[in-house]
């Protein structure tokens, strides 16, 4: 089992997560982890954030925001583990195997949740 | 694909060549090497808040208690301190992202290739707007 | 103004010692020499047993690199007046390079590397008896599309620059992959899927993570890095046509 062959899609799926991160991710940290908590703006309330996220669009801009993101942070830290701790042949597929994995749970579950939500 | 050559090759009559073995520490040797370092770990935030995103989006669907209870947790102050470090981490991942698209959207016109500058300008403007489009959506 | 400057030189003399050592000499603070100069003045007049490399002084032949205060450098390039005369200035042979005799690298695994991705125009059909074949036309624009990647003068800075290269032995390096890229793009050339074929592979293509040093010390801005994220995405491009359309030729 070789990682080879799909190299090239891993490495897209990591420029597009990218990609999503840069232009979205800022605004939503800062508001989510910062100006609502914080109280700088109302925070939306639960019944207009939750009818919101029924909508179907944001249901699809919400994967897309978690799936591509998640397959981004998989492939930069995978080689980042190669790099920082120059991991030898032998531990380069496991590491490989883990990273890509996990975005791949995360990305199943973000899927079953937005899909199933109510 | 080997490509060491073997000293019997080059007529030096069994003179060692040196190789310095690479530091494990060699990210600290040069500031280029810690910044790319730090920048590759900012990957790290990026995942985390993808991550937090699907546990905030689960307790919507468990009902507004497991929502209030969620966002409770948003307020205390290790949840901030993260949260500062995530938005610091992931504008710097934004600004260097940044810096790397012109290399990869290579734009030729009759005149020449659009140039980097205004590649990078472009998605700048991207990132604004698309900010404002979320604060938008956000607070109507 | 001070009349010498301190090199500090590195040594290795393998009949001796088993690892580099470091060596001063103290050149004249000549506001008209480079660097390659105090080091030809060094050799000359103070120690003959210095052995550097060097040929055209001049920044076309790539043989005078070296790592000067931590960063690589081709020596012909730099003037000494660049470097402050209270503080020894650092020499040291490339980093990365196995070292052959103080500042002189085993250069055979990047010829190597280079020879590995075919760096002549391949052609589908070798017949060139007809004299229609004979010229391969090309227009201004086409030379355009490549001949950045053409202007490389194999000096090794960008593999001393890169992390991947000290880390990796097998990492083909920005030289060798621009150099692919310098051919992928000429018009006149068709071997862009064979030389996919050899670099689609984590020592070849995949090795890289855009640090982007290569191309800041490259002296001839070939932006080795800028080559090799946008054949990266040409692989790409290739995956997702070879896996919609399967039918599709080439």
């Amino acid at each position: 089992m070789s990682t080879k062959g799909i190299t090239p899609l891993l490495w897209f799926l990591f420029g597009a997560g990218g990609m999503v991160s840069a232009l979205f991710f800022p605004v939503h940290i800062f508001l989510v982890g910062l100006a609502f908590p914080l109280g700088w703006f109302e925070a939306p309330s639960y019944e207009a954030l939750h009818s919101l996220v029924l909508h179907p669009i944001t249901r699809l801009y919400l994967f897309v925001f978690i799936f591509l993101p998640l397959f981004h942070w998989a492939h930069r830290f995978r080689y980042t583990l190669y790099d920082l701790f120059q991991i030898q042949h032998g531990l380069q597929m496991p590491i490989a195997v883990l990273c890509y994995g996990a975005a791949l749970v995360g990305t199943l579950m973000a899927a079953y949740t937005l899909f199933t939500i109510t | 694909m080997g490509f060491e050559v073997s000293t019997s090759q080059v007529p030096l009559d069994g003179l060692k060549f040196y190789r310095r073995p690479m530091s494990f520490w060699w990210w600290l040797e040069r500031r280029a090497y810690f910044n790319f370092i730090l920048r590759e770990l900012t990957c790290v935030f990026v995942g985390a808040f993808a991550v937090l995103t699907l546990m905030q989006i689960r307790s919507l669907g468990r009902g507004p208690e497991a929502y209030a209870a969620f966002i409770a947790q948003l307020s205390t102050p290790v949840f901030l301190i993260f949260s500062v470090v995530t938005f610091l981490s992931v504008c710097y991942h934004t600004v260097t992202f940044l810096q790397a698209v012109p290399s990869i959207v290579v734009v030729r016109l009759r005149e020449g290739r659009v140039s980097d500058r205004v590649v990078a300008g472009v998605h700048y403007a991207l990132w604004l707007v698309a900010s404002l489009a979320v604060v938008f959506v956000f607070l109507r | 103004m001070a009349e010498t400057i301190k090199l500090k030189v590195s040594r290795y003399r393998p009949e001796e010692e088993s690892e580099p050592t470091f060596q001063s000499y103290d050149a004249p603070y000549n506001k008209d020499w480079v660097l390659l100069d105090a080091l030809n003045h060094v050799k000359n007049e103070i120690d003959g047993s210095l052995t550097f490399r060097w040929s055209c002084r001049m920044g076309v032949c790539g043989s005078c690199g070296m790592m000067v205060n931590g960063t690589p450098k081709l020596t012909c390039a730099i003037p000494l007046t660049d470097y402050d005369p209270s503080e020894p200035v650092l020499i040291e042979p490339l980093q990365f390079f196995p070292v052959i005799r103080d500042l002189v690298v085993d250069i055979t695994g990047f010829l190597a590397k280079l020879s590995s991705v075919k760096p002549w125009i391949i052609r589908d059909d070798e017949d060139t008896s007809s004299s229609d074949e004979a010229e391969y036309r090309q227009t201004p624009a086409e030379l355009d599309a490549y001949k950045q990647y053409s202007m490389c003068i194999n000096c090794m800075l960008c593999y001393s620059a890169c992390p991947v290269v000290g880390l990796e032995s097998d990492f083909t390096g920005p030289a060798a992959i621009a150099l692919a890229q310098r051919y992928n793009l000429d018009s006149r050339d068709q071997g862009a899927a064979e030389r996919m074929e050899i670099l689609n592979e984590h020592e070849g293509l995949w090795g890289c993570t855009f640090v982007g040093e290569c191309t800041k010390v490259c002296p001839k801005n070939v932006d080795p890095a800028g080559a090799i994220q946008l054949y990266k995405l040409a692989t790409a491009t290739d995956w997702f046509k070879s896996m919609l359309l399967p039918w599709g030729s080439k």
